[in-house]
C-alpha cells in the first residue's frame, strides 16, 4: 500500500550534510590544503565568545560575587568537584584551566547542533576530535614520561603488576595496543560518532515530520503529523542531554588518561 | 569468495547493504550488554548505599563511554563499507 501520494520520502546522502562550500579560495600552508567554511567562522565567534564570558566573569573577581562571577564559579565548580576532583585527585589542580576550556569548548561546540542558524554540531567532524584527542594523547605521554621515565612508562604498560606471568603472552599485546593506538583512536571516535549521529537522527525526523506534513499530500500521514513532529522536540532535548554527557566524558576521560600516568598503579 | 556472493544475491549493492545492515547489528550486541551491565550495577550500588553516588556517578560514565565506543567503531564501518 502506497501512503503517500507524493514524490517517495529520501533521505540526503551522508556527504551532502556535512559538506559546507569554501568561503575564500582555498590555500596552502605546506601540504595541507585550508577551507574556511561557514562552521570555520562559528568555531571562531565561539572561541572568542567563551574567552570574553570567561574574562567578564573573571576581570576583577569580587570577595561577594555578581551574577556572572556566581555563575561561572559554580560551572568551574562543577568540573572541578566532579571530574578532576574524583579521578586525578588534589594534584590535579595543574590541570584545571586545560580540563575546563576542553569540557567547555566542546560543550559549546556539541550545543551548536540545537542553535537555529547553525544546527550542525561542530565536532561531528573528524578534525575537531582528532585535535583533542591528539592533545590529550600528547599530554598523558608527556606527563608518563616525565613522571616514570621512558623506560618505566613503557614498561609499567607492558607488564602491570600483580599478574600472573603466563597471562603475559595475552595481556602484553592487548594492553599495548589498547593504551598507544586505540586509546586516542577510541576519544576522538567516541566523540565524532556520536555526534553525527545525533545529527544524522536530527535531520531525518524533521525531514520526515516536513515530509509528513507538506510533501506527502496524503490526508493520513497529516493526521498522524503529530507524532513525528513531537518525537523532534522530544530528541531536540535528548540531544541536549547527549551534548553535555559527551563534552563531560571527553574530559573525564583525559583526566583519568592523565591520572593513570600521573598515579601508576603500584 | 566477494565475486560469488555477489552473484548468489543478484549485484554487488545488495551485499554491501548487507554487510552495512549486519555490521553495526552486530557491533551493538555486545556494547548493548556491556552498558545495561554497567548502569545495572552502578543503579544497584547507588540503591544500596546512596551516599556512595557522587563516587559511583562518574566512574559509571567512564564504564559506559568505553563500553559505547565498540558499537560507535561499528557505527563509522557502516559508512566506511561501499
Amino acid at each position: 500500500m502506497n501512503l503517500a501520494a507524493g514524490p517517495p520520502f529520501t533521505v540526503p546522502d551522508i556527504n551532502e550534510l556535512f559538506s559546507y562550500r569554501s568561503l575564500v579560495h582555498p590555500f596552502k600552508i605546506g601540504p595541507v590544503t585550508f577551507h574556511i567554511t561557514y562552521l570555520t567562522i562559528v568555531m571562531f565567534v565561539l572561541s572568542f565568545l567563551l574567552c570574553a564570558l570567561f574574562i567578564a566573569a573573571f576581570r576583577r573577581p569580587a570577595v561577594v560575587p555578581g551574577k556572572l562571577q556566581n555563575l561561572m564559579e559554580a560551572a568551574i565548580d562543577a568540573v572541578r568537584e566532579n571530574i578532576v576532583l574524583q579521578t586525578i585527585g588534589p594534584d590535579g589542580d595543574r590541570f584545571m584551566p586545560y580540563l575546563t576550556a576542553v569540557f567547555f569548548f566542546v560543550f559549546a561546540m556539541n550545543f551548536m547542533e540545537i542553535v537555529p542558524g547553525v544546527q550542525v554540531p561542530l565536532t561531528s567532524f573528524m578534525a575537531v576530535p582528532a585535535l583533542f584527542s591528539l592533545m590529550a594523547y600528547l599530554i598523558f605521554n608527556y606527563l608518563g614520561i616525565r613522571k616514570q621515565g621512558a623506560y618505566h612508562y613503557v614498561k609499567d604498560t607492558m607488564f602491570p603488576p600483580g599478574v600472573p606471568k603466563p597471562l603475559y603472552v595475552i595481556l602484553t599485546p592487548i594492553e599495548l595496543v589498547s593504551k598507544f593506538i586505540f586509546r586516542p583512536i577510541t576519544l576522538a571516535v567516541r566523540l565524532f560518532a556520536n555526534m553525527m549521529a545525533g545529527h544524522v537522527m536530527l535531520t531525518i525526523f524533521f525531514l520526515a515530520s516536513t515530509y509528513f506534513l507538506f510533501k506527502a499530500h496524503s490526508l493520513f500521514l497529516i493526521a498522524i503529523s503529530p507524532a513525528p513532529i513531537l518525537l523532534s522536540i522530544i530528541l531536540t532535548g535528548f540531544e541536549l542531554f547527549i551534548a553535555l554527557i559527551q563534552a563531560f566524558i571527553i574530559t573525564i576521560l583525559t583526566a583519568v588518561y592523565i591520572d593513570e600516568s600521573l598515579h601508576p598503579a603500584h | 569468495m566477494h565475486m560469488l556472493l555477489a552473484q548468489a544475491a543478484g549485484t554487488t549493492i545488495s551485499v554491501a547493504a548487507i554487510g552495512k545492515g549486519l555490521v553495526y547489528g552486530l557491533a551493538a550486541i555486545g556494547p548493548g550488554i556491556g552498558i545495561g551491565l554497567v548502569f545495572g550495577n552502578a543503579i544497584q550500588a547507588i540503591a544500596r548505599q546512596p551516599e556512595a553516588a557522587g563516587l559511583v556517578r562518574p566512574i559509571m560514565f567512564i564504564g559506559f563511554a568505553l563500553a559505547e565506543a565498540l558499537a560507535l567503531l561499528g557505527f563509522v564501518l557502516f559508512f566506511l563499507i561501499h
